[in-house]
């Protein structure tokens, strides 16, 4: 689950990590309000939206006239910004962080994330703040570091001092630091978060550490026992189809393509929309439906394949394995005949009495076809859909 | 004859009372896994189907002295149960849960890292899972929710991060008339125990496979670690696919570990790492066992046995 910036800073004052001081704000006499308490030399309005890139896309703004606040207040709220993590259509800004500039003598890059090889958590830091990570990787290894955690033991201020004398920081700075990446990894552990990045993590000229940035992903399975983080999900930054598939608990991503596919597994549902490109079109989405795939759970599924106005037609690719492939046929027999289907459907049932599956469906007297292979599959719902 | 599990590979199952545990532990026994206890806490002193229940499995290996811990406790409680299993020094522990907390696996993995296991000397404890279908020696021993009837024995490795996906490729092979020596669901969560490199090193060793197919997906660099592998110590010869060549940047595409971010993890990098280790990609899912077959045709694959035709009600 990803957090907005705002919310990301609220927590690491909560952790004692230092950010600027500043407040979210949702209209232009908040904004005002705020900038008339706050009384900064330099004023940050930054557009509050998921994506990364804001900056480049306008959506950050500074300035030194507090009057001048209100003007970009009014300028960026409700304005869509685009990416090139929102894709075209956008996200439309609901929301301003507005913050006190920091008099900034340099930035460093600051990051906690799980090593999948090691399964440790670890420390990644440079002093190439403020730029792509993955460009400082690409272009200049050497200039970033990392601390691997213990995760018996935790973090250490050993650890840190590594870090700290390898970045070369200063005297004033290295203990606040070595401090900071304890509260970081506190946070990080305590709260189930997956990734924390911050990026700049800057060093002010008065010798003062601030976190200018935030961004902090959680753990979807660890939600359940962190109800405060659970109330930070925002819903209007997620897609409404994703929204009302995860209410049905389902796996739904939304995709760019013109066919709905419905599978079983998340394996095997990327391998059929795969196969779906190598066929020479694009899948609409990402859908599992689980193990089950009960009526119920497929007639929600046809539900929101229907619901998205790209969808020129639609695969069902299910392997049958414990769950018996006519139950899953019923399923879909069912439930096509609950919710109206409008464009051509392709179904390819495999698995646990598969034959009687496929007659069952031959026989519904619904307008789909049926298919013996995952490619056979792909290849008819193509060439349905260029007819 | 296969790795890791046979014929007289014997069987605990933690979480036995539950629905999905007593349901599976049933369908592993009917397939002729050797079951030969299990554990629920507050159950003990009970029976299952004929085997005994136990409060915790330090009671059950004294008792029955399994080989295999297979797991369905829920993922609030997943990551306890896999430390109880390595305390006791189970040697093979299959956690099928899916959806424990990252920070859970973590301490779990450390945990059982280096933990010795019970009467065998200089070896440590092993985790296959979590978030898998589990390991299966055809006809031998099915320890993990996976159909038993898909498969058949052979000379195939199959090693996979799917569970639905695995079948496909498996049910490919099965009605090519391939078999499989042992197939292993490492998971599809980001910090899990087994991985690819484990599985493979343990089929180069494995007498009875002649061939392996490897079975990926978007994230992490499991497969990039493969190929590093397979390019310095295979030589058996390995098909593999990666799933999600058009799965979008920075989404979760259902398991918790398949998700490209920061660039890395993606299909085509996985692809071409693999390519470079001599390793047969194929782009399109559908010609797994195909691909596997055209290899024996082309001789590439050596003594690989002639298998029996698959029984009609299969088909």
């Amino acid at each position: 689950m990803n957090i907005h910036e705002f919310q990301a800073k609220q927590l690491f004052s909560q952790f004692n990590i230092p950010v600027p001081r500043g407040k979210a704000v949702a209209s232009v006499e908040e904004a005002k309000a705020w900038a008339e308490e706050l009384r900064s030399s330099v004023y940050v309005v930054k557009a509050q939206i998921h994506a990364g890139g804001r900056g480049k896309a306008g959506g950050v703004k500074l300035t030194k006239d507090r009057a001048q606040v209100e003007t970009l207040a009014r300028e960026l709220l409700g304005k869509v910004l685009v990416t090139h993590q929102t894709g075209p259509e956008g996200r439309k800004v609901q929301r301003l962080l507005i913050e006190e500039g920091a008099d900034i003598a340099s930035e460093l890059y600051v990051s906690l994330l799980v090593d999948r090889a090691s399964g440790w958590p670890v420390f990644i830091a440079s002093r190439a703040g403020g730029m792509e990570i993955e460009e400082v990787a690409a272009h200049s290894p050497e200039k970033i570091l990392k601390a691997a955690i213990d995760p018996s033991s935790g973090y250490q201020a050993f650890h840190g001092r590594m870090l700290a004398f390898r970045l070369g920081l200063g005297k004033e700075v290295q203990n606040p630091f070595v401090q900071m990446l304890g509260h970081l990894y506190r946070l990080f552990m305590e709260k189930g978060a997956t990734l924390i990045e911050i990026n700049p993590l800057v060093i002010t000229r008065d010798q003062k550490l601030i976190a200018l940035d935030a961004k902090v992903t959680f753990d979807d399975n660890a939600l359940y026992r962190n109800d405060d983080i659970k109330a930070l999900r925002d819903l209007d930054e997620e897609d409404p189809l994703e929204v009302r598939a995860s209410q049905y608990g389902l796996n739904y991503v939304k995709l760019d393509g013109e066919i709905g596919c419905m599978v079983n597994g998340a394996g095997l549902a990327m391998a059929t929309m795969d196969a779906i490109k190598l066929a020479g079109s694009f899948p609409a989405n990402f859908l599992d439906v689980g193990g089950g795939a009960s009526k119920e759970t497929v007639k929600q599924a046809f539900t929101i394949l229907m619901s998205d106005s790209h969808v020129k037609g639609v695969f069902i690719n299910i392997f049958g394995g414990i769950v018996r492939c006519e139950r899953i046929a019923g399923g879909v027999i069912d439930a096509a005949k609950e919710v109206s289907i409008r464009v051509p459907l392709v179904v390819r049932l495999e698995g646990t009495n598969a034959e009687e599956a496929r007659q069952m469906l031959a026989a519904s007297g619904l307008n789909l076809v049926v298919v013996r292979t995952m490619w056979e599959g792909a290849q008819k719902i193509v060439s349905l859909i260029r007819r | 004859m296969s790795i890791l599990v046979d014929r007289n590979t014997k069987v605990i199952v933690q979480g036995i009372t539950g629905k999905e545990g007593s349901f599976h532990a049933a369908a592993c026994r009917e397939y002729g896994t050797k079951l030969v206890g299990g554990v629920t806490p507050g159950k003990g002193g009970t029976m299952f189907e004929g085997v005994p229940v136990f409060n915790t499995v330090f009671e059950a290996v004294e008792a029955t002295e399994p080989d295999v811990s297979m797991i369905f406790v829920p993922p609030a409680f997943a990551a306890d149960a896999i430390m109880e299993a390595a305390d006791a020094g189970i040697g093979l522990i299959v956690c099928i849960t899916e959806g424990i907390p990252l920070s859970d696996m973590i301490r779990a993995r450390r945990f059982i890292n280096g933990k010795p296991a019970r009467g065998v000397a200089n070896h440590s404890v092993r985790l296959i899972g979590p978030n898998c279908p589990g390991i299966i020696t055809p006809e031998e021993c099915k320890i993990g929710i996976m159909p038993g009837f898909i498969h058949k024995k052979g000379g195939v490795g199959v090693v996979s991060r799917s569970g639905t996906l695995t079948y496909e490729a498996v049910w490919q092979l099965t009605g090519l008339g391939l078999g499989q020596s042992t197939c292993v669901g490492i998971g599809g969560d980001p910090v899990n125990g087994t991985n690819f490199v484990d599985v493979l090193e343990l089929f180069q060793k494995d007498k009875n496979t002649e061939v392996i197919v490897m079975i990926g997906e978007i994230g992490g660099d499991a497969e990039e670690r493969a190929a590093e592998y397979i390019k310095a110590d295979g030589t058996k010869p390995v098909v593999g696919f990666i799933a999600g060549v058009t799965a979008p940047p920075g989404r979760r595409m259902g398991h918790a570990g398949a998700i490209i971010s920061g660039g890395k993890g993606t299909a085509a990098q996985k692809i071409e790492t693999l390519e470079a280790a001599g390793v047969t990609v194929v782009q399109n899912p559908a010609v797994i066992g195909e691909t596997v077959k055209g290899l024996i045709k082309k001789g590439i694959v050596r003594r690989m046995k002639t298998a029996r035709p698959i029984p009609k009600r299969h088909k």
